[in-house]
C-alpha cells in the first residue's frame, strides 16, 4: 500500500494522527515516517507540517530516520537492570557490532533502550519489532538475532 | 496462609480471551444489562458506597470522579470517557494481564461508566507497544458490536455507545491523564496546567472520565454483586481487591490479585515462594520508578492505600520491585532517576534541568566525593525543589524514591 492508499483507511480527525503515523511506519521497511509522507497527513488532517513533524519528534516510538528492519528495544528500566541487562546491551552491541541508537551497516537491525515493556516477571526483556523476548541470557542472543537474518 | 482472591482476575486462564461467548457464558455483561436497567445517577451511587478507588496510582474514589463528571458543564454536547491504558510505570503490568486474557471485563467496566456519566463515546488510549493488548482489545470490541452491547440504542435502552482505540507511541508521561488527553487530541505530550481537571475540561474541551484499566474492570462486578458484597473485601477505606505485580528476587514473581490490607511479608512469603533461592530480603520498591524504597521494618504493614501513606510509603499502581541483601540500592536509585531524566518533556526548566543534574550527582557518590551524607542531603533537598516549582506531576516524582532511599538507606549509599 502506497501512503496515501493508508492514510485513506483512517477518519479525517487530528486525533486520529497517532493511529496513521503508526501504520504509516509500520509500512515502510525502514520503520520511519519520511518527510513526503509527514506533508500528506498534514494536508489529509488539515494541520501544520510543523505540528506533525512537532508529534513525530516527540514520540519515542516514532522515527524520522531510517532505520533497520528489525527494531531491537531493550529495557533498562529499574527491573531489567537489577537482572542485568547492561550485560545484554554490550553483547548486543558486540554481536551486531554497532552502539545503541545505531543501525547496522545491512539495515537490518536498530539498536534503542527503551523503558519497562510491562514484563519485569521475566526480566531482562526487549522487543524486535512487536515481539517480545523474555528472561534474557547473553547465550540466547546469538540464536535470536540469527533468526532475523 | 493468605490466598489470591482473584475478582478482576477470576476469568484468567479460564476462558478464551478472544471468545465473547465464552465471556457470556462466565456471567459477563451481566452488570451491563443490570446497569441499563438503573438510572445512571444510581449507578454513581452504588459505586460512590462501593467505595472503590483508582487503581491507575492515585487512589482517587471513582464513584466521585464520575459525579463530577456527570454533573458538570450540563449544556455541553457530549462527554467522554478515556481508558487509561497506557501502562508504563516501571514493574506494572496489571493492565497487560487483564487486557491480553480478559478483555471484555474492562470494555464492559467502560460501557456502564459511560451509561453513568451519559457519555456516547469512549476512548481507549493503548500503549503502543502492547502488541497482544491491542489485537485482543480490538476483536473484543467488534465482537462487542456484533452481539449488541456496543453501538445504537444497546439491548433496546435507548443508549449508544461507540468505543475506539488510540494508540500511544512511547511517552511514559501521556500516562499522566491530562497530558494523555493532549495525546489523544494529536499533538505533542506536554502536560496541561491543572484544573481545570478532566472531569471539567476534558478530552475536546467537554467534560471526561479518566479511568484506569484495572479500575474500570472492578465496575461490572460491583454492578452485578452489589456494593455490600464488594466492601467485604479490603478494608473499610480501601475496599476490594487490588492486583500487585511482583519482579526481582522472589521465587514465584508475577501477578496476584489479594484483599487491600494484607502486608507485604504476606504478599512475598504466602503467594511469590518466599524469596530467591533463599536469599534475605533487603528492600522493595513500591508502585515503581514513581514510588518509594521500604525497607524490612515495613514487611508487617498493612497494605492500603492510607496505612502506607501515613508511614511514608506509596501502594501507587502496584508494582512491587523486591531487592536481596545482594543487590544496590545505588543502581536501582540510579536506574529511576534515569528513567525520569529520559521522561521528563523539557518544558520546564527545574525538571529538565534538575533531572539531568540529580542523575550526574548520584554518580558522584561513586566517583570518590569527599562528604557523601552532604551530597545525599543535597538531592534530596534538591528533589524537594524540583517537585515544589514543577508544572506537572512528572517532576513531582522524584523525590518519592530519593527521599525513601535516603530516608533507609544512606548508610548503604555513602559507603
Ligand atoms: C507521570 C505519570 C504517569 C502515569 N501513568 C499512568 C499509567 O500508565 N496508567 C494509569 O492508569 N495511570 C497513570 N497515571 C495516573 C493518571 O494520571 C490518573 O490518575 C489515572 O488515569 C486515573 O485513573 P483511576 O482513577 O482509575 O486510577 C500516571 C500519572 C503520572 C503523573
Ligand atoms: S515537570 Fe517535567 S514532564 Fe512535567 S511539564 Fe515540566 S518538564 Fe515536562
Ligand atoms: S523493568 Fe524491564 S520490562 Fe519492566
Amino acid at each position: 500500500m502506497n501512503p496515501q492508499e493508508i492514510i485513506s483507511k483512517h477518519k479525517p480527525t487530528q486525533d486520529n494522527l497517532l493511529n496513521i503515523l503508526h501504520d504509516l511506519q509500520n509500512n515502510n521497511p525502514e520503520n520511519y515516517i519520511t518527510t513526503d509522507a509527514m506533508d500528506l497527513v498534514a494536508r489529509y488532517l488539515n494541520m501544520t507540517k510543523s505540528s506533525v513533524y512537532g508529534v513525530v519528534d516527540y514520540y519515542s516510538m516514532l522515527s524520522l530516520k531510517p532505520r533497520g528492519r528489525y527494531i531491537i528495544r531493550i529495557c533498562v528500566s529499574p527491573v531489567c537492570h537489577i537482572k542485568k541487562a547492561g550485560g545484554i546491551i554490550s553483547h548486543l552491541e558486540n554481536t551486531l557490532g554497532i552502539k545503541t541508537s545505531e543501525t547496522t551497516p545491512d539495515k537490518l537491525f536498530t539498536l534503542e533502550v527503551a523503558e519497562c515493556l510491562g514484563q519485569c516477571q521475566e526480566a531482562p526483556s526487549m522487543m524486535i519489532n512487536e515481539k517480545v523476548y523474555n528472561n534474557l541470557t547473553e547465550a540466547r542472543i546469538e540464536g535470536i538475532i540469527a533468526q532475523h537474518k | 496462609m493468605i490466598k489470591e482472591t482473584r475478582l478482576t482476575l477470576q476469568n484468567i486462564g479460564k476462558i478464551n480471551p478472544e471468545s465473547i461467548d465464552d465471556y457470556i457464558a462466565a456471567g459477563g455483561y451481566e452488570g451491563l444489562k443490570k446497569a441499563l436497567a438503573m438510572e445512571p445517577f444510581s449507578i454513581i451511587d452504588e459505586m460512590l458506597e462501593a467505595g472503590l478507588r483508582g487503581r491507575g496510582g492515585a487512589g482517587f474514589s471513582t464513584g466521585m470522579k464520575q459525579k463530577f463528571t456527570s454533573k458538570s458543564c450540563q449544556d455541553c454536547p457530549q462527554r467522554y470517557v478515556v481508558v487509561n491504558a497506557d501502562e508504563g510505570e516501571p514493574g506494572t503490568f496489571k493492565d497487560r494481564v487483564i487486557m491480553e486474557q480478559d478483555p471484555h471485563i474492562y470494555l464492559e467496566g467502560t460501557i456502564i461508566a459511560a451509561y453513568s456519566i451519559r457519555a456516547t463515546k469512549a476512548y481507549i488510549y493503548l500503549r503502543g507497544e502492547y502488541t497482544d493488548s491491542i489485537t485482543r482489545t480490538r476483536k473484543a470490541i467488534a465482537d462487542a458490536y456484533e452481539k449488541g452491547f456496543l453501538g445504537k440504542n444497546i439491548l433496546d435502552s435507548g443508549f449508544d455507545c461507540d468505543v475506539e482505540i488510540r494508540l500511544g507511541a512511547g511517552s511514559y508521561l501521556c500516562g499522566e491523564e491530562l497530558t494523555m488527553l493532549e495525546s489523544l487530541e494529536g499533538k505533542r505530550g506536554n502536560p496541561r496546567i491543572k484544573p481545570p481537571f478532566p472531569a471539567e475540561k476534558g478530552v475536546f474541551g467537554a467534560p471526561t472520565l479518566v479511568n484506569n484499566v484495572e479500575t474500570l474492570a472492578n465496575v461490572p462486578l460491583i454492578i452485578k454483586n452489589g456494593k455490600e458484597w464488594y466492601r467485604k473485601f479490603g478494608t473499610e477505606r480501601s475496599p476490594g481487591t487490588k492486583i500487585f505485580t511482583v519482579s526481582g528476587q522472589v521465587s514465584k514473581p508475577g501477578y496476584y490479585e489479594v484483599e487491600l490490607g494484607i502486608t507485604l511479608r504476606q504478599l512475598i512469603d504466602d503467594l511469590c515462594g518466599g524469596m530467591l533461592d533463599g536469599k534475605s530480603f533487603k528492600a522493595a520498591l513500591l508502585g515503581g520508578a514513581a514510588g518509594t524504597f521500604v525497607d524490612a521494618s515495613m514487611l508487617d504493614e498493612r497494605m492500603t492505600y492510607d496505612n502506607l501513606k501515613e508511614k511514608g510509603a506509596t501502594l501507587g499502581s502496584g508494582a512491587v520491585i523486591v531487592m536481596a541483601e545482594e543487590d544496590s540500592i545505588y543502581e536501582v536509585l540510579h536506574s529511576c532517576l534515569r528513567f525520569f531524566k529520559h521522561e521528563s518533556c523539557g518544558k520546564c526548566v527545574p525538571c529538565r534541568v534538575g533531572t539531568t543534574l540529580m542523575v550526574k550527582d548520584l554518580e558522584k557518590l561513586k566517583n570518590g566525593v569527599k562528604d557523601k551524607e552532604a551530597l545525599v542531603q543535597k538531592l534530596v533537598k534538591d528533589s524537594k525543589m524540583i517537585a515544589s516549582t514543577s508544572l506537572c506531576p512528572l517532576g513531582q516524582s522524584p523525590i518519592l524514591p530519593m527521599e525513601s532511599a535516603a530516608r533507609y538507606f544512606t548508610q548503604e549509599l555513602i559507603v
